[in-house]
């Protein structure tokens, strides 16, 4: 894998806001890499940073948030500054998105079918003929996709609305209008959070199906390691804007190095073990404005010293494994 | 949209019009004034000859025979004689509606046509200039009382610079076959465009002043139903399919933004027939409005209680039609 090249690749990008406290940094300085065919977690709490990050690889920050540094390239092309017509050609047909909550995310006053025909017409260039015959063509095309995400009797669902979808149905029917197109990265931002648990693992189960089916990459923005853990290759865990430990799945969650990513998997319920008390971390995600330069876990760290009060850089713990943290203790999981 | 449920919809309205029926004609029975007594007006007459009257216009039953009396003639649009012209009620006001409904047309059809995308185009540009003067002007167009608007647009389209006519629906040297009893429409079909002209040319100023604060209206509506939908999942979700600008503003944002315009515009149109009183009044317009204006100050109760009736109707109708469209608009309302 390290001998291919990186499909995405984010380097030093600071996404900022202009609020009324002042300049919120909501990204800031993250690096990160996403090889053909990957699937990486990112993990973090709500306002980490992390559907940010995404949002300014697809190009959807809007003003008062702009990039302000750094780099987002894709298959070598660089995205920052991008015109909105390259971009556009971009969208939905190399990067594809798909978003929390289906239910809102699809539009409630077109038909399902008109929804995800539009990307194919869109993105067109492969669609021959005329008016109707690209219209016919694509039809089909839908009517494969909602095929693949396992919609029953796609050829008549494909008129109806939204609303006549029950929350599972319209979670596939996302995924195919992001798949449409077979793009060679999804970004899927918290694709299970909206659903019920049993769906929740069909849903996960699909993106890996498909993944696998089109080769394509995923990142897979999340608050579960759980579900890190099963499906994903890499995982770079986010807090306040920065990327603070990444690396392959197994030893980010094997041998976590950092304090926040061990509280991360403290606090998650463990059926096996009900004896096992939860233990949060206590303590709240600090502002995003006027941060201390040190650690920015400081606050919340049981294991803070003098040195947390300087800048942290990430450091190798081996050849994959990162993380941003001074302590080099004991780093099995208490 | 069902047919069933369309005729189904259409029966609902029975009520509503039979309640409408009944206010409209209780309102006239309780007002001041005897009929009999002001046809008779100063002449003398005798008790035989005033009792033969009132049982003539059917006066003297009891009020809810009379009540039936009416409805049954409403049904067959029998709206008795209108006192001032001799002539039944339903021919007078069926002479003066083309005119109020060319008129009306013409305004809502003005409004809607500045109004929407101004208003879309105000929410796209939020906070900028074009915003704000989009959005004080439309403050200046609401707040306007058209009677006084309608009479600086005559002082200085009419009276100052003689661009347009003063008042009156066409000239005296124009004529046209009838065929819909619009002029702008009959002059067309005529091929006549020297009275098509003519006839816009009086149109302008009377569609101003009524479109004009509706417009602002509709402008205000959709600016914010707009912004509100812009923000929404959808629209990000279908610019991270990349949706050119244009699909997303129409196909994504204004389908759903139109929905409160709709509305107002139902509600809007309605008022217009009002707002028409005023209107035809100040600007000689041969219609409706002006009619009925005309008939209260001469107590012409007859014809006020049709006209009376027509507006409740067409309100009705009016809001039935909102609703139609809003089953085309929004998938999820069923009728």
């Amino acid at each position: 894998m390290t001998a291919s090249q990186p499909i995405l690749s984010i380097k030093g990008l600071q996404t900022r806001f202009v609020t009324r406290y002042g300049l919120v940094t909501a990204v800031d300085g993250v690096s990160l890499d996403v090889m053909p065919g990957e699937c990486v977690g990112i993990v973090g709490e709500s306002g980490s940073g992390k559907s940010v990050t995404f949002a300014s690889v697809m190009g959807l920050v809007k003003s008062p948030g702009s990039i302000d540094g750094g780099s987002i390239t894709f298959e070598g092309r660089e995205l920052v500054g991008m015109s909105d017509r390259d971009y556009r050609t971009m969208r939905g047909k190399e990067i594809a998105m798909t978003m929390q909550d289906a239910l809102t995310a699809l539009n409630p006053a077109l038909t399902i079918g008109y929804q995800i025909m539009e990307v194919l017409i869109a993105h067109d260039s492969d669609l021959t003929g005329n008016r109707s015959a690209r219209k016919k063509e694509a039809r089909k095309r839908a009517i494969d996709m909602m095929e693949l995400v396992g919609i029953p009797s796609p050829a008549t669902r494909l008129d109806e609305y939204p609303h006549q979808f029950s929350g599972g149905m319209r979670q596939r029917m996302m995924i195919a209008i992001a798949l449409a197109c077979r793009p060679k990265l999804l970004i899927a931002d918290e694709p299970t959070t909206a659903l019920d648990v049993t769906i929740q693992a069909q849903v996960l189960e699909l993106i890996a199906e498909i993944r696998q089916k089109l080769g394509m990459s995923v990142v897979l923005i999340t608050h579960d390691l759980g579900v890190v853990a099963e499906y994903c290759d890499r995982v770079a865990v986010m807090y306040a804007g920065q990327i603070i430990e990444t690396g392959p799945t197994k030893s980010v969650i094997g041998q976590s190095a950092h304090p926040y990513t061990q509280g991360l998997l403290r606090s998650i319920p463990n059926l096996a073990h009900l004896d096992k008390k939860i233990r949060p971390i206590e303590g709240q995600v600090p502002e995003l404005i006027d941060l201390p330069p040190g650690c920015r876990f400081i606050g919340r760290c049981e294991k803070r010293h003098e040195g947390c009060t300087d800048p942290i850089h990430m450091r190798d713990i081996d050849e994959l494994h990162r993380v941003r943290c001074i302590w080099t203790g004991d780093f099995s999981n208490d | 949209m069902n047919f069933g449920k369309l005729i189904e919809r259409l029966a609902q309205l029975i009520p509503v019009l039979l309640g409408v029926t009944v206010i409209v004609f209780f309102m006239m029975a309780l007002t001041p004034g005897d009929p009999v007594q002001i046809m008779i007006g100063d002449q003398p007459i005798s008790a035989e000859q005033e009792a033969e009257l009132r049982h003539d216009m059917g006066l003297d039953l009891p009020p809810v025979e009379r009540f039936v009396k009416f409805l049954g003639n409403a049904v067959t649009g029998n709206f008795g004689l209108s006192f001032f012209h001799r002539r039944p009620v339903i021919d007078v006001i069926v002479e003066r509606l083309p005119a109020t409904i060319e008129l009306s047309l013409v305004s809502l059809l003005l409004a809607l046509l500045t109004s929407i995308p101004l208003g879309v185009l105000a929410a796209v540009k939020k906070n900028t200039i074009f915003d704000r003067l989009a959005t004080v002007g439309s403050l200046f167009g609401v707040s306007l009382p058209g009677f006084w608007f309608g009479i600086l647009l005559l002082m200085l389209f009419a009276v100052h610079l003689h661009i347009l006519p003063v008042s009156g629906r066409i000239g005296y040297a124009y004529e046209v076959d009838a065929v819909t009893h619009l002029l702008l429409i009959d002059s067309l079909i005529a091929g006549r465009l020297d009275t098509f002209g003519n006839a816009l040319s009086h149109l302008i100023l009377p569609a101003l002043t009524l479109g004009l604060p509706m417009a602002a209206i509709l402008m205000r509506v959709t600016r914010t139903s707009m912004l509100e939908v812009l923000s929404q999942d959808y629209i990000t979700f279908a610019e991270a399919k990349g949706i050119n600008r244009t699909g997303i503003l129409i196909r994504h944002a204004l389908k759903n933004a139109l929905i409160p315009t709709v509305t107002v515009a139902a509600l809007e149109t309605g008022s217009l027939l009002g707002g028409n009183m005023i209107v035809e009044t100040v600007f000689g317009w041969p219609g409706l409005g002006r009619l009925v204006v005309e008939s209260i100050f001469v107590r012409n109760y007859p014809l006020v209680q049709a006209a009376v009736l027509f507006y409740a109707v067409t309100y009705v109708f009016l809001n039935f039609f909102a609703d139609i469209l809003y089953t085309v608009l929004n998938p999820r309302v069923k009728l």
